[in-house]
């Protein structure tokens, strides 16, 4: 059984998100979103394919250029120091051209983190110990989500952003990634993961923020969404039909 | 079909009789590729990267300058090298024309290029894979350089190889800059064109079956390490 054990994380909540908009080449992804990230929740963004959901979380993350609004972490603008408490798990995972451990030698080495102790350690928790000299390109889609989550923990964030973190993953995988959210949570992270998995959204989830074309259409208690929701787009998508 | 047999007659006799003159101008040929590979690698690496991760005005320019250069006639290149260096050039006061170091030089000049270009396109298609993971890690500069150079080493040491082969086999302008010297600046190529000239044919291609033993093996190792680093997917 997992034992809580808050860490001492830099205060990067609550984020405010205000009208914000992104555009990509002339096509506008993200229109005048706005929202705030509470400190310590899980944040499930949901919503149809296309809809801005990986964009806003790179934004969040300071990888894509902001064309208007702004987004702050308890009062202030992203900068460096603020990017290098934030993690990011891919929907597809980049791997170095390196085995499994030299990916998370690289990550270390990078943040100045220490310890061969704590590598083996969270190998341990995404269930990749021994795994130390395998290819990491040679894992399998699993294996390959799991390290990239490995390397994110490394981090030890104070926020986890994960695009689609278990999309077409095995039960195994998605379950132990599932419970490494949960726990991240419980030490104090907050935890934004973008999701097509209602069940997954449900599970996991305090909160809930549904996209459509570029808008945020609701922002609520994952309770309440799920219950009611508010517009008859969050309706349909919950119940499985397509939005146009 | 006789001058074949007696060429690989002549090749081993010189070989396993250990002939110094052969090893002489064996000695000499890998030294001046190798250091002017080396040279070229110091310069070329850099550069090659540079242009692969950096965006200024006039890039385009020098990508399609040194995919130009790729294919110099080593004649010219020759030529160029010796009016630079011959007592009335720019640099004749070096005193360097018919030594080993103006064949480095031509050399130099001659697979530089080759180096800068490649690595460029090995650098930019790394960088471009690694780019949003480096931004969200907040990679400093220098260490993303590194880790594109280290990760696409295997396709790196092929660029170094292709320039080794360059090098190794180019006879025009070392010919022209070296002069084809006994004892000085007399290398492989250059005594094959000078036997095949004087009609010691056997001797020439013995030479050659030399020669191309070297890049046999060196091509031969380098495909062991690609096909050992394909199979680990780390090219």
């Amino acid at each position: 059984m997992y034992k809580s054990n808050k860490k001492n994380l830099m205060k990067l909540t609550p984020i405010e998100v205000i009208d914000l908009s992104v555009l990509l080449g002339k096509d506008l992804i993200l229109d005048k979103v706005s929202c705030s990230i509470k400190n310590n929740s899980i944040t499930a963004v949901i919503g149809p394919n296309g809809a801005g959901k990986s964009i806003f979380l790179q934004t969040i993350n300071g990888l894509t250029n902001i064309d208007n609004g702004k987004i702050t972490f308890n009062k202030i603008y992203n900068n460096d120091e603020i990017r290098n408490k934030q993690a990011m798990v891919f929907q597809t995972p980049t791997l170095l051209r390196r085995n499994v451990k030299s990916n998370m030698d690289f990550v270390s080495n990078v943040k100045n983190k220490n310890g061969k102790l704590i590598i083996k350690n969270i190998l341990k928790r995404v269930g990749l110990e021994g795994y130390d000299n395998k290819p990491a390109r040679l894992l399998s889609g699993g294996e390959k989500q799991r390290l990239s989550l490995a390397r994110a923990l490394l981090i030890e964030p104070s926020v986890l952003l994960l695009d689609e973190p278990t999309a077409n993953l095995d039960p195994f995988s998605l379950k132990l990634i599932e419970e490494i959210i949960l726990e991240e949570s419980k030490k104090g992270a907050t935890i934004i993961l973008t999701t097509h998995d209602m069940a997954q959204a449900k599970r996991l989830a305090s909160d809930i923020i549904f996209f459509n074309k570029g808008k945020i259409l609701e922002q609520t208690d994952a309770n309440a969404f799920f219950r009611n929701p508010l517009t008859k787009e969050a309706k349909k998508y919950i119940n499985g039909e397509i939005l146009l | 079909m006789n001058i074949l047999l007696e060429a690989f007659a002549k090749s081993f006799e010189l070989v396993f009789t250990l002939n110094e003159d052969l090893f002489e101008i064996l000695l000499l040929s890998l030294k001046v590729s190798g250091i002017s590979l080396l040279l070229s690698c110091l310069i070329g690496l850099p550069l090659g990267t540079f242009l692969a991760i950096k965006s200024f005005w006039g890039k385009d320019a020098f990508l399609v300058l040194f995919n130009t250069m790729m294919g110099l006639p080593p004649v010219v290149v020759g030529l160029i090298v010796y009016l630079l260096v011959s007592r009335s050039g720019p640099f004749g006061w070096l005193g360097i024309l018919y030594t080993p170091t103006a064949m480095i030089i031509a050399q130099m000049i001659l697979i530089t290029p080759i180096i800068v270009s490649l690595t460029s396109q090995i650098i930019e298609e790394i960088s471009q894979e690694y780019k949003s993971l480096f931004a969200s890690l907040v990679v400093p500069s220098h260490k993303a350089i590194i880790a594109y150079l280290f990760d696409a080493r295997y396709s790196i040491l092929t660029v170094v190889l292709a320039g080794f082969g360059r090098a190794i086999s180019e006879v025009g302008a070392v010919i022209i800059v070296g002069g084809n010297i006994d004892h000085l600046t007399r290398v492989m190529t250059t005594t094959i064109a000078l036997e095949t000239s004087k009609g010691n044919l056997s001797l020439a291609l013995a030479l050659g079956i030399i020669l191309l033993s070297i890049a046999l093996t060196t091509n031969f190792i380098l495909i062991r390490l690609k096909i050992r680093a394909k199979r680990r997917m780390y090219v």
